[in-house]
C-alpha cells in the first residue's frame, strides 16, 4: 500500500521527515508492507504535514500529522483509509482544492516528483509532443493565442517575447528560467520545482524549440536548497531518458539545461540583474534597451521568463491555447497561482482563473486571519506591492484592475496582516528592504531608500512630521520615475499605499498615545 | 607566524585552483566557484581573491566586487551553527520581529553576529518561501516553520 508524505520544504519545516521516518519504523515493527512516496505538496500548507493514503476510492488525507500521531494512525488502520481524528476524507474533495482550476498545478502533490512514469501517466509530456508536431512557428502562435502574460509580475505577453527571440538571428540563443522567487508571500516556483520538476523542463524545452535555443539555465535562489536538489536530480533523469541533450524526445532539436544557484540578492529577480549574475558578475541592473530578447545572456538573444510562465506552457500546448484563454478576466487570460500567506487561516496555493475578488480570496478561500483577529491589510505582490485595506476587497484579481488601484498582482502573493499591524513600521520596512537589497547602480534607489527610512524615523520621533511626510511623498515620486528597475521604482507602492490607506498610523508617537 | 600565514595562503590557493579547474567547462563560472569555495572553507577567504583573479583572468577588484555584492558569501568563519531567521513581511505578520528581537537580546547578539563561544551565528534572511507556515527559519540549512517565540528559543538552546 502506498502512503504519501510530502518532501516539500514547507512540509519538512513542520516535521514531514520525522513523520515519514515514524511511519517507516512503525510499519516495520508491525510487519505491514508499505511504500512511502515522498510527493510534493498539494499547496494546502495549513494542513501540512498532510499524509495521504491511496485507496480504491481515491486518496484519503490526514492533516497536521506529527510523529506522535503515527502509532494511533496505525492502530486505526489509516493505511486502509480508515477514520481517525486527523482524517480529512478524500483529499480532492477538500473545498480549498475542489474550488481550484489547476491547469499548471494539476500534478502537484499527486505524483512522485522524480518518477517519469508518474509524470507521463498524469499527462506529462503531451505538451512537448504537441510542440514537436506544431514546430517553432506553431508553438509561438499557440502561446500568443493563449494570452499568457509574464507571471513574474510584469505581465508582458510571453508569446511576443518568444517571437522577438525567434526572429533575432544568432549563433547561440538561451532560455533562462527566473526562479529567483524572492517576494515574501510567494512559493509557487518552489512548489513546482519540488512537486513537478519535469513540467518545468518540458516548458523550457518547448521554449527552446520555439526560438531556436539549445541551452537553458534555471536560476534558483540559494534560499531554496530542496528545490535546487530536486531540479538537479530531475535534469539528470530527463537527460538519461533522452528528454534533454541531443535530439530531445527523438526529434531533431537539441536542448541542454543547467541549474545555477543565486547568492542571496533579492535584486537578481530582476531579469537583467539575473543575467549579470548568471554571467558571474555583480547582480547589477542593466539599462534597457537593448532588451534581453535581442541581447541577453552573454549578449545573445535570450528568453528570460518567470518559472510559472514557462511551466504554464506544457498545458497550453497539450490542451490547446483556447482551453487556457477561455478562462480569465479582461486581458488577464488563464489562471494564476494565488499564494495565500502570512497571518491567514488557510494559507497555501490557490490556482484559479483571473477575476475572483481580493476579498473572496482572503476571506472565503483563506478563511480570514490565523490569529482570528480582524484583517487590517493585505500586501499584494510581494515587498514591492501595495497594502490593500479591506475597503478595496472588491478589486478583481487582474493585472489592470490592481493597477487602477495603485497596486500590482506581481508574482501572485497575498500577505495578510491582522489589526495589530503597525503600517508605519511596514512602510519604513519597505524603504529599509530597498536599501538592503539595492544593487547600487542608480541613485534614486540607492540613496532614496536610505533617506526614506531615515525620514520615517524622524516622523516617528515627532520631528517636523508634516514637512517630512511631504518629503516622503516627494522621494517616492523620484524613486518611482527615476529608478532603473522595479526595486526602486516600485518601493513607493507599499510606502504610499500605507500612507494613503492608513494615515492614522503615521502620527508621531506622543500623538498616537494621546489618541489612544 | 609568517610561515604559517604563507602556508595557509598556499593551501587556499591550491584549493581555489582545483575548484576553478573543476568549473572550467561552465559559462560564467564565478558564482558556482564561489559557492564551492564557501562550501569548502565555510567562508570565502581573502587569500582566495588573488588566486581567483589569476585563474579567471579578472582583476582582484572585480572578484572582490562580486563577493561583496552577494549576501551569501561570508568573509569570516561562522559559528558551529547558523540560524537564518526570516525577516520578510509574511513572517512579520506572524510576529517574527518581536521573537527575533527577544532572542537576540537573550543571546546578547546583533544580526550577523556569532556568539562568543562560537556556537551559533544569527543571520537575517528575506524570505524562505515558507510564507504559509510562518514564522520561518533555516537552521544549518534545515527549514523550520511555525516558529513561535518558545519554539525559536528552544531551537537555539538545543543546538549544541
Amino acid at each position: 500500500m502506498k502512503i504519501y508524505v510530502p518532501q516539500d520544504m514547507a512540509a519538512v519545516a513542520v516535521g514531514a521527515n520525522r513523520v515519514a521516518a515514524a511511519i517507516a519504523a512503525e510499519a516495520q515493527s508491525r510487519n505491514i508492507p508499505v511504500t512511502i512516496v515522498r510527493n510534493g505538496s498539494r499547496g494546502m500548507f495549513w494542513l501540512e504535514p498532510l499524509v495521504e493514503v491511496a485507496t480504491a476510492s481515491g486518496r484519503i488525507g490526514y492533516g497536521n500529522v506529527s510523529a506522535a500521531d503515527v502509532p494511533s494512525l496505525f492502530e486505526s488502520r489509516f493505511f486502509e483509509g480508515a477514520p481517525h481524528p486527523k482524517c480529512l476524507g478524500h483529499v480532492d474533495q477538500i473545498p480549498f482544492l475542489a474550488k481550484q482550476t489547476r491547469f499548471t498545478f494539476g500534478r502537484a502533490g499527486i505524483i512522485d516528483p522524480l518518477s517519469l512514469d508518474d509524470y507521463r501517466h498524469h499527462g506529462g509530456g503531451k505538451g512537448l509532443e504537441a510542440a514537436l508536431s506544431l514546430g517553432p512557428a506553431g508553438i509561438i502562435t499557440a502561446v500568443k493565442e493563449s494570452g499568457l502574460r509574464g507571471r513574474g509580475g510584469a505581465g508582458f505577453p510571453t508569446g511576443i517575447k518568444w517571437e522577438t527571440v525567434a526572429r533575432t538571428p544568432a549563433s547561440q540563443k538561451y532560455i533562462v528560467c527566473n526562479a529567483d522567487e524572492g517576494d515574501s508571500g510567494t512559493f509557487a516556483d518552489r512548489l513546482i520545482m519540488e512537486a513537478d520538476p519535469f513540467m518545468l523542463i518540458e516548458g523550457m524545452a518547448i521554449s527552446g524549440i520555439a526560438v531556436g535555443a539549445t541551452k537553458g539555465y534555471v536560476y534558483v535562489r540559494s534560499e531554496y536548497p530542496h528545490a535546487i536538489q530536486m531540479m538537479e536530480r530531475a535534469i539528470v533523469i530527463a537527460r538519461y531518458a533522452g528528454l534533454l541533450g541531443e535530439g530531445i524526445g527523438g526529434s531533431k532539436y537539441d536542448f541542454e539545461l543547467e541549474v545555477r544557484v543565486g547568492a542571496g540578492a533579492y535584486v537578481c529577480g530582476e531579469e537583467t540583474s539575473l543575467l549579470e549574475s548568471l554571467e558571474g558578475k555583480r547582480g547589477q541592473v542593466r539599462a534597457k534597451p537593448p532588451l534581453p530578447a535581442i541581447q541577453g545572456l552573454f549578449g545573445k538573444p535570450t528568453v528570460i521568463n518567470n518559472l510559472v510562465s514557462l511551466a504554464s506552457v506544457p498545458f497550453i500546448l497539450a490542451e490547446g491555447a483556447k482551453a487556457y484563454a477561455d478562462v480569465g478576466y479582461g486581458r488577464s487570460r488563464g489562471t494564476m497561482p494565488v499564494q495565500l500567506a502570512g497571518n491567514i487561516k488557510h494559507g497555501g496555493l490557490f490556482e484559479c482563473a483571473f477575476g475572483v475578488t481580493l476579498g473572496e480570496l482572503v476571506n472565503d478561500i483563506g478563511g480570514g486571519t490565523a490569529s482570528g483577529r480582524p484583517i487590517r491589510a493585505v500586501q499584494a505582490g510581494g515587498p514591492l506591492g501595495a497594502y490593500f485595506p479591506t475597503s478595496l476587497f472588491d478589486t478583481p484579481y487582474d493585472y489592470e484592475e490592481f493597477a487602477k488601484r495603485d497596486g500590482l498582482i506581481g508574482h501572485g502573493g497575498l500577505v495578510v496582516f491582522d489589526d495589530t499591524a503597525d503600517m508605519a513600521s511596514m512602510a519604513r520596512f519597505a524603504m529599509e528592504f530597498c536599501a538592503i537589497e539595492s544593487c547600487g547602480k542608480c541613485t534614486p534607489c540607492r540613496i532614496g531608500a536610505v533617506r526614506g527610512y531615515e525620514t520615517f524615523d524622524k516622523i516617528a520621533a515627532g520631528i517636523e512630521p508634516e514637512k517630512n511626510m511631504a518629503l516622503i511623498r516627494d522621494l517616492c515620486e523620484t524613486m518611482k520615475f527615476g529608478s532603473l528597475c522595479a526595486l526602486g521604482g516600485f518601493t513607493p507602492y507599499p510606502v504610499l499605499s500605507a500612507l494613503n490607506h492608513f494615515p492614522e498610523d503615521f502620527a508621531p508617537a506622543p500623538l498616537r498615545h494621546a489618541a489612544e | 607566524m609568517e610561515m604559517m600565514s604563507s602556508q595557509t595562503e598556499d593551501s587556499v590557493s591550491q584549493v581555489v585552483t582545483k575548484i576553478v579547474e573543476d568549473h572550467r567547462a561552465l559559462e560564467g563560472p564565478l558564482l558556482p566557484i564561489l559557492h564551492a569555495i564557501q562550501a569548502q572553507f565555510g567562508f570565502v577567504p581573502r587569500d582566495a581573491e588573488p588566486a581567483l583573479a589569476n585563474a579567471l583572468n579578472l582583476s582582484r577588484a572585480e572578484i572582490h566586487g562580486v563577493i561583496s555584492f552577494y549576501h551569501d558569501f561570508r568573509r569570516e568563519p561562522a559559528g558551529r551553527h547558523v540560524l537564518k531567521i526570516c525577516r520578510a513581511e509574511a513572517c512579520q505578520s506572524m510576529g517574527s520581529e518581536a521573537n527575533a528581537k527577544r532572542l537576540l537580546e537573550t543571546l546578547g547578539l546583533d544580526w550577523g553576529e556569532t556568539s562568543p563561544d562560537g556556537r551559533i551565528t544569527i543571520e537575517p534572511v528575506y524570505c524562505l518561501g515558507l510564507c504559509a507556515t510562518s514564522p520561518s527559519a533555516l537552521l544549518d540549512g534545515e527549514p523550520v516553520g511555525r516558529l513561535d517565540a518558545a519554539a525559536l528559543e528552544s531551537l537555539v538552546m538545543d543546538a549544541a
